[in-house]
């Protein structure tokens, strides 16, 4: 795998279609990422924003165009195991695994990924833990976490692989709305990491102070690509327009 | 000739004892053995079934469809009378052992398959995105949480086989039954027969309320 440059993006996506039957869930999406940048995918529901970037971890196949992470093809094979240690995803749905301590759901990748032992990527994890800002919750069950504690959990378990590029799938969407901030405190503390972002969320304010660009997406295709002040004040597409007018105005 | 000398009499319960017991060793082992060896052949084949290649899955659905449609006897009498023809002469027990062993993992198979299934898809992401490879995936979020939904099931299937172990005195094992059978003949008395009931009782009734423990407390997890 050749070093990528500082210009070379960590992702390109050519052409990218995706398909459930008949419905084009992705339109031939072409999208760049640099590495280290911020980017907010914004979008009426059912407009392909998740689906976009679940494709760049192929837990979405995607049936024409090409993507590629690092230089590496995101396609089934040997090579996708090492695309995945690379991509961290953050899920709305949180998906921790029940079966384990909040602690062995952060130190899982590093132990059977990474080949650390348990006691040293336990004693990581205890670090991100209170990274996030629940260091004394190690040892408790998900189940017995309030949602805000659990995707903070999810967080930590993305960081625990140390990756290149995060993915955050509407991180703050199944949230009571006390807790959105606390979430969305330790997503911003994450940027100027020098981690690449990609999130897909609707909460405005926060897209507006955080990403470098934010793409903009309605029925499967990216209608507008622009940096964030432009996109909220004067954005070139009357699609956009139209969308700004109904979440905001409100 | 009252009830109590014909159905329940002492001197010949005493007497038959060790010949019953002997038997019951016989078909704790028979289908102690069947029991363990279809509870791996089955998770082996719900895993070709969920994760095979396409043939290998055609050939997992033909194999569960076939054996959980045949009779258990009529398995086992192919196996013990039919395949010394084919030059595959096996032992009663190991007879047995084989038809109980492919029939239950046809059932068991069936039984991880819906466990596996039941496992929401967000929780397979999760272990794809940071990762880790099918088997950690397997090993370490998915089976643990199936075998919580599966246990009550299993068990079931169990008990099942454990009963299914008295077929085996048709060729010829000797069985709790077929001791007991035998007992009734050199007696001329049904105590034998009466004893090897509620042996078969005191083995199986405890697994049967096993069971509905289990269940009730899978209930009350999935209501937490």
């Amino acid at each position: 795998m050749a070093k990528t440059g500082e210009s070379d993006p960590i992702i390109k996506m050519r052409g990218v279609t995706k398909r459930f039957g008949k419905f084009e869930a992705l339109k031939s999406i072409d999208l760049e990422v640099a590495a280290g940048e911020v980017v907010v995918l914004l979008g009426p529901s059912g407009s392909g924003k998740s689906t976009l970037i679940r494709c760049i971890n192929l837990l979405e196949t995607y049936e024409d165009g090409d993507i590629t992470v690092d230089g590496i093809r995101v396609e089934e094979g040997r090579a996708l195991r090492q695309v995945r240690e690379e991509v961290g995803m953050v899920f709305q749905a949180f998906n921790l695994f029940p079966n384990l301590t909040v602690l062995d759901n952060v130190a899982l990748g590093p132990v059977r990924v990474r080949k650390m032992s348990w006691d040293a990527a336990r004693k990581r994890a205890r670090t991100l833990l209170e990274r996030v800002g629940i260091g004394e919750q190690a040892d408790k069950y998900p189940i017995q976490l309030s949602g805000g504690q659990q995707q903070r959990v999810g967080i930590a378990r993305a960081l625990a692989m140390e990756p290149h590029i995060l993915l955050f799938d509407e991180p703050t969407s199944a949230l009571d709305p006390e807790m959105v901030g606390e979430v969305l405190d330790v997503i911003r503390g994450l940027v100027d990491g020098g981690t690449t972002m990609l999130l897909v969320t609707h909460e405005m304010g926060f897209a507006r102070k955080i990403a470098d660009r934010i793409v903009f997406m309605e029925a499967g295709e990216i209608k507008e690509i622009a940096d964030p002040d432009t996109f909220f004040t004067n954005p070139s597409s009357e699609r956009a327009r139209a969308f700004l007018d109904a979440v905001l105005n409100h | 000739m009252d009830i109590v000398s014909t159905f329940f009499n002492i001197d010949v319960l005493v007497r038959y004892m060790p010949l019953l017991l002997e038997g019951l060793w016989r078909t704790i082992a028979l289908g102690f053995l069947s029991i363990v060896l279809g509870l791996i052949g089955g998770l082996i084949l719900a895993m070709g079934r969920l994760y095979g290649a396409g043939p290998i899955r055609f050939l997992v659905i033909c194999y569960v469809d076939v054996f959980r449609a045949i009779p258990v006897l009529v398995w086992l009498v192919i196996v013990y009378y039919a395949l010394p023809f084919l030059g595959i002469r096996l032992s009663p027990f190991a007879s047995a052992a084989t038809a109980l062993t492919m029939i239950s993992s046809a059932y068991t198979a069936e039984i991880y398959r819906a466990g596996i299934e039941a496992i929401p898809r967000g929780q397979f992401e999760a272990g794809q995105s940071i990762g880790l490879s099918t088997f950690d995936l397997m090993r370490d979020v998915i089976l643990p949480q199936a075998i919580r939904i599966v246990v009550p099931p299993l068990t079931n299937n169990s008990i099942n086989v454990m009963k299914d172990t008295a077929l085996a005195s048709v060729v010829a094992m000797p069985d709790l039954l077929k001791q007991a059978t035998q007992a009734q003949a050199l007696a001329a008395n049904p105590t034998p027969l009466i004893g090897a009931a509620i042996l078969y009782l005191i083995l199986l009734l405890p697994l049967v309320r096993l069971v509905a423990v289990f269940e009730k407390r899978l209930g009350r997890s999935a209501r937490r």
